[in-house]
């Protein structure tokens, strides 16, 4: 088992290398970075533009370029200058880092509870009146535009603070702009969970709906197999079948299907931060994106490859602890 | 299955034939059998009709609707009306003909991605699992990179120089979703091209781009088109998600991501601008989801399970 984690680690170094060459062509397809001081008018002089062009060394190739941002930031954990401010890139995606992280934990913890729970109850009950209801919502929410539904509940939001007179939903912000005066810990918690809470209903909807029409096909697969039909035989309670036996064996390519659909979740919060103003990853990627700020989408790019390629090696790993059929020779 | 042939049948037994042509039954093919198996699926059956009438609607509706989308009306801002069934906005534009086109636009988007995207992956998947060795770990490997990459985050980056235009955004839709198919359909390749029937057509002479075209491609054409439904509605939301972050279609072009995207700002005061183009994508997106449904129990017996 070691030595298969330790093989598949290696193995994702080079897919991480090739990953950063992909990132860095399609960065470098995305526009040419000094194109607002281009345009300006009136034009700022030709000196002055080549000396922008010199310190963010777009003057080399793109080879060179690629060499020198990749050794200093694998050297000297130097992310590269930004096009415009003074903001370091390193630390400005830190600290949208854990913004987003705490969007999409949360999330993704909800959406897979009720998920199993929805799934669970709808195989059971196949061909039921539950069944129908669930998976019809199931296939609205599949289809409906993130950010469509989230604005409506964005309104929904407002208008009920309007009616409470209270500022119970934070529709702006992962925080209370001005931050809020109050030290103690019940203040600030209530402020983060306020601005949560809809953010979190928007992203978890996203994973929810695969995620109970998965449960749902593979809890009746294992239903409808031969040792569930046995363990029923034997004598065992249909609670204890269902939860001891069925569960545990349906639950396993869940896990798998939620680690590879980060990616598609870090998507979906660039949707969710851009309509609720989150100061996360997403906003980050959009306002380098149009800035062409190619540093930070560089980082960016770099940081959720990695998360991704990391959480397809837990999803490997955590197949093999958990079914027994597979063995890692 | 019972499949009676019909001229046997007579030339066994002149004198029953007429008995025996009460027995016989038509023989029924592979995709009949899947129409049937379809037809009894009463949602994507519903799903289907509906979906036709959005593809009427988007396409013939503007020959027959008093307005186009061009037209000026004097009415400012109106909410919905008989005379403007969706309202107006504050040019005056007849909603009801923006919409029509609008969804004309979109569904032309998810066309090219259905399209385009599953021609690409399946012809990806097809020679790397028919070729495989050092091509099929390098074809793959390129799959796995590209899914690395937030398919969201990847369509915006190369959608920012693409132009904006609705065949730009359909491409770049479509070369990040290819990846997908070209891993589903490789699957399914590496299984077949261990079958009898291409030994047979080799041992008989067919050249390797016959035998994946003509033998292996036709093969995969169930998943294909089952795929094909998911793409669609992927990408009809893909599309509305990347117009609304900025770097998807752009003005004057349209669809409908774009029309909600500039009726965001009026959620409150002219809510009509902002429910009828969202209610329209659910539309497309469920009806071509429940199809996808349907063909799904329809051409692959094995994920129907008998009712217990």
């Amino acid at each position: 088992m070691l030595v298969f984690v330790i093989r598949r680690l290696l193995i994702s170094i080079p897919v991480l290398l090739a990953s950063t060459v992909l990132t860095f062509v399609i960065v470098k397809l995305s526009g040419d970075p000094l194109l607002y001081l281009k345009q300006r008018q009136p034009r700022p002089p030709q000196a002055f533009i080549d000396q922008e062009a010199h310190r963010l060394w777009l003057d080399r190739s793109w080879p060179a370029q690629y060499w020198h941002w990749i050794s200093n930031l694998l050297l000297h954990g130097n992310w590269g200058p930004p096009v415009k401010g003074h903001d370091n890139v390193g630390s400005e995606i830190v600290s949208a880092f854990g913004v987003t992280a705490r969007l999409v934990i949360v999330s993704v913890a909800i959406a897979l509870v009720l998920a199993v729970i929805t799934g669970v109850v709808s195989a059971v009950k196949q061909y039921s009146l539950t069944d129908y209801t669930t998976t019809t919502i199931g296939f609205i929410f599949l289809s409906m535009p993130v950010f469509w539904f989230a604005i409506l509940l964005k309104q929904g939001g407002l208008w009920f603070n309007e009616k409470t007179g209270t500022h119970f939903f934070g529709t702006i912000g992962e925080r209370a702009i001005p931050p809020i005066t109050n030290d103690s810990f019940a203040a600030n918690f209530g402020d983060i969970m306020g601005h949560l809470i809809l953010p979190v209903i928007v992203l978890g909807l996203v994973g929810y709906a695969a995620w109970s029409r998965f449960t749902r096909a593979s809890m009746l697969e294992v239903l409808n197999s031969d040792y569930v039909r046995l363990a029923r035989s034997k004598g065992l309670s249909r609670r204890r079948v269902l939860v001891r036996h069925a569960l545990r064996t349906a639950l396993i390519p869940l896990t798998t299907v939620t680690a590879l659909d980060v990616a598609a979740l870090l998507g979906g919060a660039i949707i969710t931060e851009h309509v609720f103003q989150w100061n996360g990853m997403g906003t980050l990627f959009l306002t380098a994106l149009s800035n062409i700020d190619f540093n930070v989408m560089l980082g960016w790019l770099i940081v959720t490859a990695t998360i991704v390629i990391l959480f397809n090696l837990i999803a490997d790993i955590l197949y093999g602890v958990l079914d027994p059929r597979i063995r890692h020779a | 299955m019972l499949e009676v042939n019909e001229q046997t049948a007579q030339t066994e037994a002149p004198e029953k034939g007429r008995i025996e042509r009460e027995f016989t039954v038509k023989e029924r093919s592979q995709w009949r059998m899947a129409l049937r198996r379809f037809m009894r699926h009463r949602v994507a059956v519903a799903s289907l009709v509906v979906f036709i009438l959005l593809v009427l609607f988007a396409f013939v509706g503007p020959m027959l609707w008093q307005y186009t989308y061009l037209k000026y009306t004097n009415d400012l801002s109106q909410p919905p009306t008989l005379k403007h069934p969706f309202g107006t906005d504050s040019t005056g534009f007849d909603q009801f003909a923006v919409v029509m086109r609008g969804t004309a636009q979109s569904l032309k988007v998810a066309f090219i991605i259905g399209f385009v995207g599953t021609a690409t992956g399946a012809l990806w998947g097809v020679i790397a699992g028919y070729v495989g060795g050092g091509l099929d770990s390098g074809l793959m490997r390129l799959a796995d990179l590209v899914l690395t990459i937030p398919a969201l985050a990847l369509a915006a980056a190369l959608g920012r120089s693409g132009g904006g235009t609705l065949l730009m955004i359909g491409l770049i839709l479509a070369a990040v979703s290819a990846p997908y198919v070209a891993r589903v359909v490789r699957g399914v390749v590496l299984s077949l091209r261990e079958r009898e029937f291409i030994e047979a057509s080799r041992a008989l002479g067919a050249s390797h781009w016959r035998i994946m075209l003509r033998h292996l491609l036709p093969n995969t054409i169930p998943v294909l088109l089952v795929n094909a439904t998911l793409l669609i509605a992927q990408g009809i939301l893909a599309e509305t998600a990347l117009s609304y972050v900025g770097f998807g279609i752009q003005p004057p072009d349209t669809s409908l991501g774009v029309l909600i995207t500039t009726a965001q700002g009026a959620v409150d005061s002219r809510p009509w601008l902002f429910y009828f183009p969202g209610i329209f994508i659910i539309l497309i997106a469920l009806s071509v989801n429940f199809i996808g449904d349907g063909l799904r129990d329809a051409l692959d017996p094995r994920q129907t399970r008998e009712r217990r």
